[in-house]
């Protein structure tokens, strides 16, 4: 075995490590670039607006388990900040949360028919309930635009606040991120995930029904993105009508470049995690050089493949 | 003075970093002769074939090729010298049609064409999308298709392990008669049957070495069976049990004219708990169907199933698993997890069902794999993915993710398709422990000897329907192939 297959072997086995390296290393980039960057408050922001991506990314990351994923995310987190927004007025904080989940819920689960029963690639299906929700939602603003709209206090708190140094949106995201790990290499449910998507008639075989599991993987991805919704107003807290849009493709991006395969059957939450650190890190780095907007993205999207591709081929095997 | 060698290869060696796969490996074969290159899984049998056919590149030693020093650097180059492969795997596209296939490859048409009737296919649509035809006639179609580039040496790495018996005799008619023409074969093969019918000598790999050249004559299993495992052979053959010794009361399976598609059309048999019930066919007589109904992969056209007496019904392989019908198929391919770990291929089964689905005991999970892999002797020294097993290996894999379960009903389907004797010899005393402590086994074969081997009795299935049943004390050979062929015996149809 070469030298490089057996790296690529120890990063296959141990995928966070190199990515924080990455990440410890743009760091160190920036800080070198702009001396004193590396504060407290540099830090919170980052990990702030971490938060909503890489929620957004655990969508993409459990369905490429299966070797799908969810391209609605975007959209079903903008439904249920705008529904909320605009509900918190009429019914109220508490009642308007819940019921902003119920359409993300709904867009879950359709997405979990189209792929469980009428074999539609996840692709597909997730990108056409992805815009049906658009368009919904452009008919409920008109319905809505008398009764303006409100981020609850608490929202905000949650999504920009910070307690002792720590953004108040980890309260969230610890457990949140502790549950899927432990979930998705420690449950029945993590395990057929897995396996449905590192060899399907192997799955079948071995007695897991793959409808059940696409239903409740796409109904619980739908729900997630609806919290990364709720969360993400609370930050940004002005709704609107394309509000998360933007971070749908940087969402797969932060799986894919976490080590997930697109392909299914490979890849860890943490890894995700990281990697919407080090998509945030790059942004800032790239804001700070100055650059025109359509350089930064260019540039954004350049990063994010061949840092793709050099993972890929590294751990390959 | 012997003629010149067409392929002289001597002191082969390859390393993959700190391990050593060949150290020295050796095969001289002259033109018109047939030769058997074989060693246990891990003897580095396919590392060399690799850098015969240019796949892999030697650390040392030379080839030669016509008396001529070659590099052989990469497959084109391989088949330039006029060395043709032939996979144990379907080499086409499966998406293309064999026309497209056969001009992606540069094979001339009308050769090719020859080549398939001369094999025994005697109808074939250019036009047909290759992954539509039967894995048989896939490699039929590969054989003709090498055969059909004309090769110097053609080497067959073991091609008939998925083939029927009707259309194996016939591949091993074909190659034989190319040997007497004039071309060198290199056949690998586990199955002596086939070698002693077909080859001249015999070239023997253990450890990256080669060990033994010998020529094959009656009663030479032995001796290469003992230069392949390095020791004298012990038996450990289970005797099979006559039919006075078969436990009798209440069968586990009770199959009634069940009847599927166009190839099942009326089979029945009973499966009690204790035994081993063999299954013989040839190619496409219904037995993939019979197998697809009892795993839960489709349900039965007509026909009754009980299980326990109760009769069933099912609609997918958990409605079987949930009835104690557990499947092991051929194919390994379709039950690994290939980029899993060995843990979770064995565990798989344990949380399949929804009710399952929460947390894991792990520690408990931990003791039913390692208990699985203790008795199935998985060598798990290459951890991690299940891909980096050897094929025996991964086999096991397959098996020993029913034992974490628990067996009541196995339906295994050719297990030791590919697989090293070491594993098969494996494998045949592990069905029957596990039919000794009350599971019922139904073992599909395509190599006869294993009815003798591993099974009571076994069922011979044609054209759909079960033909014959034979006690594994009588089915010699000839009787299970005439059954096997619809031909009838003096005793008649069981």
């Amino acid at each position: 075995m070469s030298a490089l297959a057996r790296i690529g072997r120890f990063l296959g086995d141990n995928p966070v490590i190199p990515l924080l390296i990455l990440l410890a290393l743009l760091v160190g980039v920036l800080e070198f670039m702009r001396p004193g960057i590396l504060n407290e408050r540099w830090i919170g922001n980052t990990v702030k607006f971490a938060i909503p991506l890489a929620m957004l990314a655990a969508c993409q990351t459990f369905t490429m388990y299966t070797g799908g994923i969810d391209l609605s995310a975007g959209v079903v987190a903008t439904v249920s900040a705008f529904v909320m927004a605009t509900l918190v007025p009429v019914v109220g904080t508490g009642p308007a949360i819940l019921l902003a989940l119920i359409p993300a819920l709904l867009i879950g689960l359709v997405n979990g028919i189209g792929v469980a029963f009428a074999n539609v690639h996840p692709l597909i299906m997730s990108l056409g309930t992805g815009l049906i929700g658009t368009g919904c939602l452009q008919v409920y603003q008109r319905f809505v635009i008398a009764t303006g709209s409100e981020v609850p206090p608490f929202l905000t708190w949650l999504g920009t606040g910070v307690t002792w140094g720590f953004p108040n949106s980890l309260l969230i995201f610890v457990p949140f991120a502790a549950l899927l790990i432990y979930a998705q290499s420690r449950t029945g449910f993590g395990r057929a995930l897995y396996a449905i998507g590192s060899n399907k008639e192997a799955a079948r075989l071995s007695g897991v029904r793959a409808w059940q599991v696409y239903l409740l993987l796409y109904t619980l991805s739908g729900l997630v993105a609806g919290i990364a919704g709720l969360l993400y107003v609370g930050l940004i807290r002005a709704p609107s009508l394309s509000l998360v849009n933007p971070l749908l493709l940087p969402s797969v991006a932060a799986a894919v470049i976490g080590g997930t395969s697109i392909f299914g059957g490979r890849g860890s939450y943490a890894g995700t995690i990281v990697g919407a650190l080090i998509l945030r890190v790059l942004d800032t780095l790239l804001t700070l050089m100055r650059m025109p907007e359509g350089m930064r993205v260019l540039l954004f999207g350049l990063i994010i493949l061949v840092v793709t591709a050099i993972y890929v081929r590294l751990t390959d095997r | 003075m012997t003629p010149q060698p067409v392929l002289d290869a001597s002191g082969v060696a390859k390393r993959f970093g700190a391990v050593t796969a060949l150290s020295d490996a050796a095969l001289t074969v002259h033109a018109g002769e047939v030769v058997a290159l074989m060693g246990a899984n891990g003897a580095g049998k396919s590392t060399f074939v690799k850098i015969l056919t240019g796949a892999l590149k030697r650390d040392a030693g030379t080839v030669r090729i016509d008396g001529t020093d070659s590099t052989i650097s990469s497959p084109a180059a391989a088949r330039r010298a006029g060395i043709v492969p032939v996979y144990q795997e379907p080499a086409l596209i499966p998406d293309l049609t064999v026309r497209d296939n056969l001009r992606l490859g540069d094979t001339p048409v009308d050769p090719f064409l020859h080549w398939t009737r001369e094999l025994g296919i005697e109808s074939l649509d250019l036009s047909e999308t290759a992954g539509r035809l039967p894995l048989a006639t896939l490699r039929i179609l590969d054989l003709a298709r090498a055969l059909a580039a004309e090769p110097k040496v053609l080497m067959l790495d073991e091609m008939t392990a998925a083939l029927p018996t009707n259309l194996v005799e016939r591949v091993l008619k074909t190659v034989r008669y190319q040997a007497d023409n004039g071309i060198a074969v290199i056949y690998i093969s586990h199955r002596f049957t086939e070698i002693a019918q077909l080859c001249d000598r015999a070239s023997v790999l253990r450890d990256g070495h080669t060990v033994g050249d010998v020529p094959i004559e009656p009663g030479v299993e032995d001796r290469i069976v003992e230069m392949m495992l390095g020791t004298a052979l012990t038996s450990s053959e289970p005797a099979p049990r006559g039919a006075e010794a078969r436990p009798a009361g209440k069968p586990r399976l009770r199959a009634r004219g069940l009847a599927a598609g166009t190839a099942l059309e009326d089979v029945s048999f009973d499966l009690h708990p204790g035994e081993v019930l063999g299954v013989v066919a040839l190619e496409g007589q219904g037995q993939d169907e019979l197998f697809d109904i009892l795993a839960g992969f489709r349900p039965a056209d007509r026909g009754t199933l009980e299980v326990d007496g109760a009769p069933r019904r099912f609609r997918h392989p958990a409605d079987a698993i949930a009835a104690g019908l557990t499947y092991v198929p051929g194919d390994r391919a379709h039950a690994l997890l290939a980029g899993r770990s060995v843990r979770e291929n064995i565990a798989l089964p344990l949380t399949a069902r929804m009710g399952r689905w929460g947390p894991i005991g792990m520690r408990a999970e931990a003791e039913k794999v390692a208990a699985a892999i203790e008795r199935l002797q998985i060598d798990t020294r290459a951890q991690g993915e299940v891909q980096r097993l050897s094929g025996g290996n991964q086999q096991k894999v397959t098996i020993g993710r029913w034992l974490a379960k628990g067996v009541e009903t196995l339906l295994l389907f050719d297990p030791t398709r590919g697989i090293d004797v070491r594993t098969k010899g494996q494998i045949y005393p592990l069905v029957r422990e596990l039919a000794d402590q009350g599971a019922a086994v139904l073992f599909y074969t395509s190599e006869l000897e294993e009815v003798r081997r591993a099974c009571d009795r076994a069922v011979v299935i044609f054209k759909g329907r079960v033909v014959e049943v034979i006690e594994a004390a009588e089915a010699t050979d000839e009787r299970l192939m005439r059954a096997a062929y619809g031909l009838q015996t003096s005793e008649g149809a069981a």
